[in-house]
C-alpha cells in the first residue's frame, strides 16, 4: 500500500472513531438524540474500502452509518450537524443519524431498515453496467440483513447480470441482542455466496492490509465485468447496539479483547515499522482531527434547527 | 388519432419513450420474450435489445428497489409488477424507501421511476390477485399515482408518468386492456398530472369514479339521465396530486356528491374526498356525500360472489338517486 492512501485510511479511521465518541459525549449530555448506533470498532472496513473509490462510485449504508458516510467524504461538521438535526446537515435535519447521505459523494444513503439498502445498490450496479461506466457500487449491511429477503433476492439478481456490485457484510456478531449462532445456520455468511454461484470471501475486520487486499480483488473482479463478490467482514462494535443499551446479552471481557487489537492502534503501528510514517506524523494526524472534530462540534452546536416553514419542501421533485 | 386497445396505448408509449430516451428501461416478470401476461410489453426486446426490456425473477423487493437505485444513478427504469397486489411482497421498498429517499435525504435524489401494473375484477383471479389497491399510497406522501381509465388517459399519463423526476405508481385495470379507444399519436402526448377530466357533464349530481368504475358511473349517468337526472361524471386521473378544485367546482354546482371505486370502501380513497369536499364546501351540500367501493371482504372467486362484493351500476343509481331524495 502507498503511502498516501495509508495516510488517508489512517487519517480516516481517526475521524470516525473522534466523530462516534463525540457523538456519545453528546447523546449522553442530552445534545443529541433519537436512534444512534455507533460505528466505533468497526472503522477499519468503511476507511479501507472507500480509500478505494472515487464520488463516481456509490455506496449505499446501513443504520450503522456514520462511518460509511465520512468514509465517502462527508465532512464531520455537517455530518454532526445532521445528527443533531440543523438546518446545516447533509440532509437538512430531516435524517438524523439513520438516513444519514450525502448523495453529491456517491452516497445513496444510510438505511434504518435492516437489508432495505441492498436492492438499492443493486439498482445502482444495474445503472453502472447500463451506462458503461467503469464504476462499483459497494454494498455495506450486517450480520443481521443477511437474514432479510432482500439479500437474496439483490444477490442472486446481481449474480444472473454479473453487476459491479460489493456485497460487504459487516459481521459484528450481533443482531442487537442476539448472538449470530441463534440467527444464522452458517458461522459464516461468505459460505452463502455459493448458493448465488459467485465468490465469498472473508476478511478480518481488525486487519487493514488483509481488508484491502480482499476488497481490492473483489473490485478487480467488479470492474472486469465478473460479476459481484459477497465479502464478509468479521468485525465488532465496541458500543452496545445503540446508545443507551444496557449490553446485558454479551461479555465485557470479549469487547476488551477485541479493544486489544484495536484496528487503528494496529494500522498506526504497521505504519511507522514499515516507514510509510513517522510516529511524529501519527501523533500529528491524531492531534488535528481532533481539533477538526472540536470545530465541527461547535459548528453543530452554533448551527441553526431548521425551520418548520420549509417542512413541506422536497416531498416531490417540483420543476 | 388510431383506434387501439388500452393495452397498446400502453405498449406503444414505452417504445416511443425507449425510442425518445435511452435511459428508458423496463424490467418486471416475463416482460421480455412474452411481453408480458397482458401484452403490454410485446415486442419491446425485439426491438430495443434484451438489455432495455428485460425478465427479472421473481423477486418484487429487489425489482422496486433495484429500479430506486438505477433511479437514482441515472436511468428511467420502468417496472413492471404483473399484479398491483404484489405490492405487498414489496411493501418496505415502495413506501420506506421510494416514498422517502428525496425528503429525508435532503431533497438532493431526483427519482425518475415508474412502477405500473394492473389490478381488478374481471377474470377470476379471486383474493389475491383481484384487489384495487391505490388508496393505501394516497395515504402515505412521496409518490405520485395514476389511474388512467381510457386509452388516451393511458397514453397521456404514461408518457408523464415516465418524463417525471419523481417516482409514479401506475394503476390499470385489467378490464380495461382489450377495450378499443381513440388514441392520439402525438410523440409528446402528455397529460398533466392533477388535472380531472370530466367524462360526462351534467347538473344534479356529481359522480367521481377512476378506472373501471368510471365505465360504470357513466352507465349509471346514462339510466339518471333516462329518469330526468343529469349527473357530471368526474375522473380525477391521478389521486396523488388530486384535483379536488375540479370537484369542489362540480359539487358547488349540483349540491350532490357520490364517489364510486373498487378499492375498498373503508378507508378507500372516495372517504377522502367526501371529507375534503365536505370540508371545502359543506354548505354547497344539499345531502351527505354518498361514497361505495367493495365490501369489507376478501375478493371472492365465484363471479357472482365477485359482482355482490364490488359496486354494481345499479348501486350507484341508487346512490345518486338518494343524494337527490328520490
Amino acid at each position: 500500500m502507498d503511502r498516501e492512501r495509508a495516510l488517508w485510511i489512517y487519517t480516516t479511521m481517526n475521524k470516525i472513531r473522534a466523530f462516534e465518541e463525540k457523538s456519545y459525549k453528546f447523546f449522553e449530555e442530552n445534545k443529541l438524540r433519537g436512534s444512534v448506533h455507533l460505528y466505533t470498532g468497526e472503522e477499519a472496513c468503511a476507511a479501507t474500502v472507500c480509500s478505494t473509490l472515487t464520488d463516481d462510485d456509490y455506496i449505499t449504508s446501513t443504520h450503522r452509518g456514520h462511518g460509511h458516510c465520512i468514509a465517502k467524504g462527508a465532512e464531520l461538521d455537517k455530518a454532526l450537524a445532521e445528527l443533531m438535526g440543523r438546518a446545516t446537515g447533509y440532509c437538512k435535519g430531516r435524517s438524523g443519524s439513520m438516513h444519514i447521505a450525502d448523495f453529491s459523494k456517491g452516497n445513496l444513503g444510510a438505511n434504518a431498515i435492516v437489508g432495505g439498502g441492498i436492492p438499492i445498490a443493486t439498482g445502482a450496479g444495474l445503472s453502472i453496467k447500463m451506462l458503461k461506466k467503469t464504476n462499483v457500487c459497494v454494498c455495506f449491511f450486517g450480520d443481521g440483513a443477511s437474514n432479510e429477503g432482500t439479500f437474496h433476492e439483490s444477490i442472486n439478481f446481481a449474480a444472473i447480470h454479473k453487476l459491479p456490485v460489493i456485497f460487504v457484510c459487516e459481521n459484528n456478531g450481533f443482531g442487537i441482542s442476539v448472538p449470530l449462532e441463534q440467527s444464522t445456520a452458517v458461522e459464516d455468511i461468505a459460505d452463502r455466496a455459493v448458493g448465488y454461484g459467485i465468490p465469498g470471501v472473508i476478511a478480518d475486520g481488525y486487519d487493514v492490509l488483509d481488508l484491502d487486499e480482499k476488497f481490492l480483488a473483489a473490485k478487480e473482479r467488479a470492474l472486469k465485468g465478473e460479476g459481484p463478490t459477497l465479502l464478509e467482514v468479521k468485525t465488532y462494535r465496541y458500543r452496545g447496539h445503540w446508545t443507551g443499551d444496557p449490553e446485558t446479552y454479551r461479555d465485557r471481557a470479549v469487547t476488551e479483547e477485541w479493544k486489544a487489537k484495536d484496528a487503528i492502534v494496529r494500522f498506526g503501528n504497521y505504519m511507522v515499522e514499515n516507514g510509510l510514517a513517522t510516529q511524529e506524523e501519527i501523533d500529528k494526524i491524531q492531534a488535528d482531527v481532533n481539533e477538526e472534530m472540536d470545530k465541527a462540534a461547535e459548528f453543530a452546536l452554533n448551527s441553526p434547527l431548521p425551520d418548520p416553514a420549509h417542512l413541506m419542501d422536497d416531498v416531490f421533485f417540483e420543476g | 388519432m388510431s383506434r387501439k386497445t388500452y393495452a397498446m396505448a400502453i405498449r406503444d408509449v414505452l417504445a416511443s419513450e425507449m425510442k425518445r430516451d435511452e435511459k428508458v428501461y423496463v424490467m418486471g416478470e416475463d416482460v421480455q420474450k412474452l411481453g408480458g401476461i397482458f401484452g403490454c410489453t410485446r415486442g419491446l426486446a425485439d426491438e430495443f435489445g434484451d438489455d432495455r426490456c428485460f425478465n427479472t425473477p421473481i423477486s418484487e423487493q429487489l425489482m422496486i428497489g433495484a429500479g430506486l437505485g438505477s433511479a437514482c444513478s441515472g436511468m428511467r427504469p420502468v417496472v413492471e409488477l404483473m399484479y398491483m397486489d404484489f405490492t405487498f411482497v414489496a411493501m418496505d421498498q415502495i413506501l420506506n424507501q421510494v416514498a422517502k429517499t428525496r425528503y429525508v435525504f435532503g431533497g438532493k435524489a431526483r427519482i425518475p421511476l415508474v412502477i405500473r401494473g394492473q389490478q381488478g375484477i374481471g377474470r377470476g383471479n379471486a383474493a389475491t390477485h383481484s384487489q384495487s389497491v391505490e388508496s393505501i399510497f394516497m395515504h402515505f406522501p412521496g409518490i405520485k399515482v395514476a389511474c388512467p381509465a381510457t386509452g388516451e388517459d393511458a397514453a397521456g399519463l404514461l408518457r408523464t408518468a415516465i418524463r417525471d423526476d419523481n417516482p409514479v405508481m401506475f394503476f390499470e385495470h385489467k378490464g380495461l386492456y382489450a377495450t378499443k379507444f381513440e388514441v392520439p399519436d402525438d410523440p409528446d402526448f402528455c397529460i398533466p398530472f392533477g388535472k380531472a377530466r370530466i367524462a360526462k357533464a351534467g347538473t344534479d349530481v356529481t359522480i367521481v369514479a377512476n378506472l373501471l368504475y368510471v365505465h360504470r358511473a357513466l352507465e349509471a349517468a346514462a339510466i339518471l339521465e333516462k329518469e330526468g337526472i343529469s349527473a357530471e361524471v368526474i375522473d380525477p386521473r391521478t389521486l396523488v396530486p388530486f384535483d379536488y378544485d375540479a370537484v369542489e367546482e362540480s359539487v358547488k354546482k349540483t349540491g350532490r356528491l357520490v364517489v364510486v371505486h373498487e378499492a375498498h370502501k373503508t378507508a378507500g380513497w372516495g372517504r377522502e374526498v367526501a371529507a375534503e369536499i365536505s370540508e371545502r364546501c359543506f354548505r354547497y351540500l344539499d345531502a351527505a356525500p354518498i361514497t361505495l367501493g367493495t365490501k369489507a371482504c376478501p375478493l371472492p372467486f365465484a363471479l357472482n360472489l365477485e359482482e355482490a362484493a364490488v359496486p354494481s351500476v345499479a348501486d350507484i343509481v341508487a346512490a345518486a338517486k338518494a343524494t337527490l331524495y328520490k
